[in-house]
């Protein structure tokens, strides 16, 4: 095998295969009847947990690499962000087509009027944006927008752990696990701390110089 | 995960032909009352009931909807040991309610302090089979076993003064690891109006299933509101006092704008957050229309005249 041809990284191997295994365990608990006691709930809160973990897994990668200088991560973002919108896009068949049944009326009155389901409405809309425009072919036509684009991942990130928490009852701490994590991320990205992070780095080298 | 075994229908199956035998033995009191009352047939229909049965045959009616055994036993809503509805049971499972006593005291004439065996000799245990619908949307059909709470009520003698009766769940901390959560007011309580308390259908239950309950249903003494969401039927009470001041409720202390103290069952009146339009019964694929105080209007809309139904969430 002529090894240039082959482009994957096992780290690459490894958050693909890693990013399906979610659904290779739906798909045997369905094939074995382990539903659930309320199954259209199980695999919606599991299709919109993996889409989440996803897409914080994604937004990770540029402060892994801030922090530990880790290059290889940042191909993984592409991935991550197309596997969440993937999770989350069957997350949303489930609730339009078993939930609800096709039913619009209710549909209407569970999803456009009700301030958890818009929101999740919105962040899968831009789920489905970036998953569509992630390709190297929409990455060159948009230039400089592409960026600009992309960084409503951020954004996606914010609104899904908000949809999380609005589903939920009071003081259910969940989705606030998520929160947290989201919020390291973020911050891990002002340019204060970004700051911070390369003067110690350059303290540390310049001691294992001396 | 819990896997739905063979087992789980031959239950409700075995459950349903002991209830026939029962039943022609003239046993099961609460139904065959209410099947007396309204004249009915004391068969059950061979084929499903639909929704356009008369009112007074909607009891009959639900035998069929029943929710498997398994389900009652391994999805619950009892955030004292966690939040997680279908981990409760495991977490309940060496919950120790033997001894158990419930306070009854406040405005009375006879305030007492009754054993649980005490309460199982003194009353009859009838059965009911209630529709029983959470506030979270989805609902199940429970045949549960126990005695009204107006008979333990007249037992102790409200006095005049009392116009609302308060009830308490134990708090034990070394049993039940949900309390650590300290964002939750323990120990969880709740309230009815006396004339809410003192309606037939409100029922103290100690059985489901014509077993004895257990830990993750509220053992060993729970109270059973069916025309309200779920989380009114306060589960494992040991504390029940009558007062003339409206009592604060565990949920209403958290979010009264979305959990209130009256919290009936009204699919036009939504909660802040979601529709509570249709309900998603356990077991069924398709989602129900929920009804107007589940289903139990003709026995409990009079309490409720004059009032306006967007205030009673």
């Amino acid at each position: 095998m002529n090894k240039k041809k082959w482009k994957f990284t096992p780290l690459q191997i490894a958050a693909h295969l890693g990013s399906l295994i979610p659904l290779a365990l739906m798909l045997w608990d369905i094939a074995n009847g382990n539903l659930g006691i309320d199954p259209i709930r199980n695999f919606t809160l599991r299709t919109g947990k993996t889409a989440l973990v996803l897409l914080l897994l994604s937004l990770a990668c540029t402060p892994v690499n801030t922090l530990f200088k880790f290059k290889q991560v940042l191909k993984l973002r592409r991935p991550f962000g197309v596997y969440s919108f993937l999770y989350a896009s069957i997350h949303f068949a489930i609730f339009i087509g078993l939930d609800y049944a096709f039913s619009w009326a209710l549909i209407q009155d569970a999803l456009l009027e009700k301030r958890y389901a818009i929101v999740g409405l919105i962040t899968g809309l831009i789920l489905l944006a970036l998953a569509i425009t992630s390709t190297i072919g929409w990455q060159r036509r948009l230039k400089k927008n592409w960026k600009k684009l992309h960084k409503l991942a951020y954004l996606s990130g914010l609104l899904a752990v908000i949809h999380y928490i609005w589903l939920v009852k009071q003081g259910v701490l969940d989705p606030w696990y998520f929160a947290a994590i989201l919020l390291i991320l973020l911050s891990l990205r002002l340019p204060a701390i970004k700051k911070a992070i390369a003067s110690l780095r350059a303290k540390k080298m310049q001691k294992t110089a001396r | 995960m819990i896997k739905i075994k063979s087992s789980e229908i031959t239950s409700k199956e075995e459950y349903l032909s002991r209830r026939d035998f029962l039943k022609t033995a003239g046993i099961v009191t609460a139904g065959a009352a209410l099947l007396a009352a309204c004249g009915a047939e004391e068969e059950i229909p061979a084929t499903p009931a639909t929704s356009n049965l008369p009112a007074e045959e909607v009891a009959t009616d639900l035998t069929q909807e029943l929710t498997a055994k398994e389900s009652v036993l391994n999805y619950n809503n009892y955030y004292e040991f966690t939040t997680d509805k279908e981990r409760v049971a495991k977490l309940a499972e060496d919950f120790v309610f033997s001894p158990w006593t419930v306070e009854v005291s406040g405005l009375v004439n006879k305030p007492q302090t009754f054993g649980i065996e005490d309460l199982l000799s003194k009353f009859t245990i009838e059965e009911r089979i209630y529709r029983m619908r959470c506030v979270e949307a989805w609902s199940m059909v429970i045949p549960w076993n126990g005695f009204t709470l107006a008979s333990l009520l007249n037992e102790v003698e409200p006095t005049s003064d009392a116009k609302f009766v308060r009830f308490e769940t134990l708090a034990d901390p070394d049993q039940m690891p949900g309390l650590i959560n300290k964002l939750y007011p323990w120990p969880y309580q709740e309230g009815l109006r006396l004339d809410e308390a003192m309606n037939d259908l409100t029922l103290l239950s100690t059985g489901l299933y014509g077993e004895s309950l257990a830990g993750q249903n509220g053992a060993p003494i729970r109270l059973v509101v069916p025309w309200k969401y779920g989380f009114k039927s306060i589960k494992s009470i040991v504390k029940i006092e009558l007062t003339a001041e409206q009592p604060s409720t565990f949920w209403e202390g958290i979010a009264p704008n979305e959990y209130g103290f009256y919290a009936n069952v009204n699919p036009a009146v939504d909660h802040p957050r979601w529709s509570q339009a249709t309900e998603r019964r356990i077991s069924e694929l398709k989602r129900r229309e929920t009804l107007y105080l589940n289903g139990y209007a003709d026995e409990v809309a009079h309490l409720y005249e004059g009032m306006d139904p967007n205030n009673l969430y």
